[in-house]
């Protein structure tokens, strides 16, 4: 039996004549100990996708499905690598993997749970920064500081919602290769959502496109055959990984084409003329996103 | 060891001093110079100019009243009356000064005076004091009540006062406002049925707090041996300026990152670990301007509550001053300005320096 299953997923949001289907008849199944990147252009529904698989959305229709079982919310068996790192900026690094561990592992002692805490913090080279503030931070070691966090919850599955895509190149690069030496050596199953089809190539086992959106849905998937360790510079050389690139981006661009096609419509614009204001118009503010708590 | 005193000043609210202990130390003497003119000196001149401009003001004034006291004197009693007045007024008699807007000098004697005012007094105090040690401890050890100096407070004991007053009733205003704060910003159904309540209690004068205050304490409190007007003025200064910190603690609440409220959610913290883990850490920018907010507010509204519970302190002082119509009465009043001025430009420098140690750097979360 999979790990993780989606089946027959939509999502949309908003009602009536705003109503937006994002994502629609998504079927996916991620085996244990899978390495599986989804890719896709911004605005498809991608980050949709993983707040599905971590409990903080539901879908409209279909189930998603955890070792059989349908997820009810989020919970700490499934780690989250968020974009935007989302660490404490008042807790220093060690408190904010502290955070998690003393969540996760309630039961160990106050000295298993430091070893616990400072192990992680060591896998991911950040033990001479311990007890510094995020903002004291780069880029690249705050989303390590994220990395160390989803990781010492000790998660089932591990949920990468483009992490590195705020991470200038030179860092991307490196925090790649760290992130997967990380990875190898417990194989846990993990999900990486990104629109670098590179990175993609260089992560996972499993490349699967998200067609653009609205009614984004999952395309054929792409194997990646390389062995692992891989070597980055080895394999851009590679004639296979040329082509595997090549066709993924080719799909991409394909259904990207398609679906321009298929809103080609004729807008007929109304003939107005400007007049000056007679009085001045605020605009109308946003509506304020209402944040649920519990 | 410099830069660890120039990181306490700062600290403290004092980084002005910064270039001058750069520059005495001799570290980059042009740059230095210049930001310690900008600095240190620029204010200063500032205030110097404002003192001259008191000065010339008052003089003025000064001489307008007096003029008008001679013109009076020569219209209702003839001109050797009119002499009379003038010669009174050149010789600096008490008896015909005329009563106008004091000059810095005088005002700067009468701080004088209250200071040596407040030694004789301190005096008297530990006088008595020594004087009633024994009867005290007499009654001490028969259970009566010790006798205490029941005297006419200084000014400086007059400004202790009302520093308690506005402690306790900040203390007050915390102590309701951040807890109905948190619980209104945690639910939005809450939020807006209070919302209009609030809004209508916000803009209430510190005068009509102090009569409700009044209403109900006189009512509840009818032990004689409590300090009713002291009770008033406090649960009135607080009523005054809770608002700031109830609607910022609700704002800040209402308003954390929905980042950290994912957070929150994927390590399934339970309430009360969301609240005091994620959502008072993150919300505590806001709060702690509430509260700054809440301490000026507070101090400004004292001495008008003050004035009017009869309870000791600054505003009494600056009351019973101008009742008294004393011929320094004025300079005392000025005397009384600055110095809520300047303790007010303190507390506010304090709760800088304690909401810069309490929050986090929002710019780089």
């Amino acid at each position: 039996m999979a790990l993780l299953e989606l089946n027959n997923i939509s999502k949309s949001f908003g009602v009536g004549s705003t109503r937006n289907e994002v994502l629609s008849d998504i079927n996916l199944s991620v085996e244990e100990g899978e390495f599986v990147a989804i890719v896709g252009f911004s605005g498809s529904g991608k980050s949709t996708l993983i707040n599905l698989i971590n409990g903080l959305l539901f879908p409209d229709e279909g189930e998603v499905l955890l070792n059989g079982k349908k997820i009810v919310g989020p919970g700490p068996d499934r780690g989250v690598i968020f974009q935007n790192y989302s660490l404490l900026p008042w807790l220093s690094v060690y408190s904010n993997v502290k955070l998690a561990v003393d969540e996760v592992f309630s039961h160990l002692t106050r000295k298993e749970k430091e070893e616990h805490i400072r192990k992680y913090i060591d896998m991911v080279n950040l033990t001479p920064a311990i007890d510094k503030k995020p903002d004291e931070l780069s880029g690249g070691m705050r989303q390590r500081v994220s990395v160390a966090r989803a990781l010492a919850m000790n998660p089932e599955i591990l949920l990468m919602d483009e992490p590195l895509s705020a991470l200038d190149a030179l860092t991307r690069g490196s925090l790649q290769e760290e992130i997967i030496k990380i990875w190898s050596q417990d194989k846990k199953t993990a999900i990486l959502i990104t629109n670098d089809v590179d990175e993609g190539i260089i992560m996972a086992d499993r490349i699967i496109p998200l067609t653009p959106g609205p009614r984004a849905t999952l395309g054929p998937e792409f194997k990646v055959p390389f062995a692992r360790p891989r070597d980055v510079t080895e394999m851009n050389r590679d004639y296979t990984y040329k082509r595997l690139r090549n066709n993924i981006l080719e799909y991409l661009m394909d259904v990207g084409a398609s679906r321009k096609q298929v809103s080609d419509q004729k807008y007929i614009l109304p003939d107005i003329k400007p007049v000056m204001p007679g009085r001045i118009i605020f605009g109308k503010k946003r509506k304020e996103e209402a944040v649920k708590y519990f | 060891m410099k830069n660890k005193s120039i990181k306490t000043l700062k600290f403290l609210g004092l980084g002005f001093i910064e270039p001058l202990i750069r520059l005495i130390s001799g570290e980059e003497p042009k740059k230095n110079t210049q930001l310690f003119i900008k600095k240190s000196l620029l204010p200063l001149s500032s205030i110097f100019l404002f003192v001259l401009i008191w000065h010339l003001g008052s003089a003025a004034l000064y001489n307008s009243e007096a003029e008008v006291r001679i013109e009076k004197a020569r219209s209702e009693q003839g001109e050797a009356a009119a002499i009379a007045m003038a010669e009174c007024i050149a010789s600096g008699d008490v008896s015909c000064q005329p009563n106008t807007l004091p000059s810095p000098t005088k005002v700067w004697g009468a701080f004088q005076a209250l200071l040596d005012d407040h030694n004789t007094i301190s005096q008297k105090k530990s006088d008595f004091k020594d004087k009633v040690a024994a009867t005290n401890a007499q009654r001490e050890a028969q259970g009566l009540d010790p006798i205490t100096y029941t005297g006419r407070p200084s000014f400086v004991d007059q400004i202790g006062t009302s520093l308690k007053t506005v402690a306790a009733g900040c203390l007050l205003a915390m102590l309701i406002a951040v807890p109905i704060g948190i619980i209104i910003g945690l639910s939005e159904s809450l939020r807006t049925s209070f919302n209009w309540l609030i809004q209508i209690f916000k803009p209430v004068s510190p005068v009509v707090w102090l009569l409700l205050v009044f209403m109900v304490v006189k009512t509840l409190i009818t032990d004689p041996s409590l300090d009713k007007s002291f009770i008033i003025s406090f649960i009135s200064v607080g009523l005054c300026a809770m608002w700031a910190t109830l609607v910022n603690t609700s704002m800040g609440v209402s308003t954390v990152d929905k980042d950290y409220i994912n957070v929150a959610r994927v390590l399934k913290l339970n309430v009360g670990q969301n609240i005091f883990k994620i959502i008072l850490p993150a919300s505590f920018p806001l709060i702690f301007t509430g509260l700054r907010i809440t301490v000026s507010v507070a101090w400004m509204v004292l001495i008008a509550i003050e004035l009017l519970a009869q309870s000791p302190g600054l505003g009494s002082f600056v009351w019973e001053e101008f009742q008294n119509g004393a011929n320094d009465s004025n300079a005392k009043i000025i005397v009384a300005m600055f110095v809520i001025g300047a303790i007010g430009f303190m507390l506010d420098r304090i709760m800088l320096s304690v909401q810069n140690v309490m929050t986090f750097n929002k710019a780089a979360a």
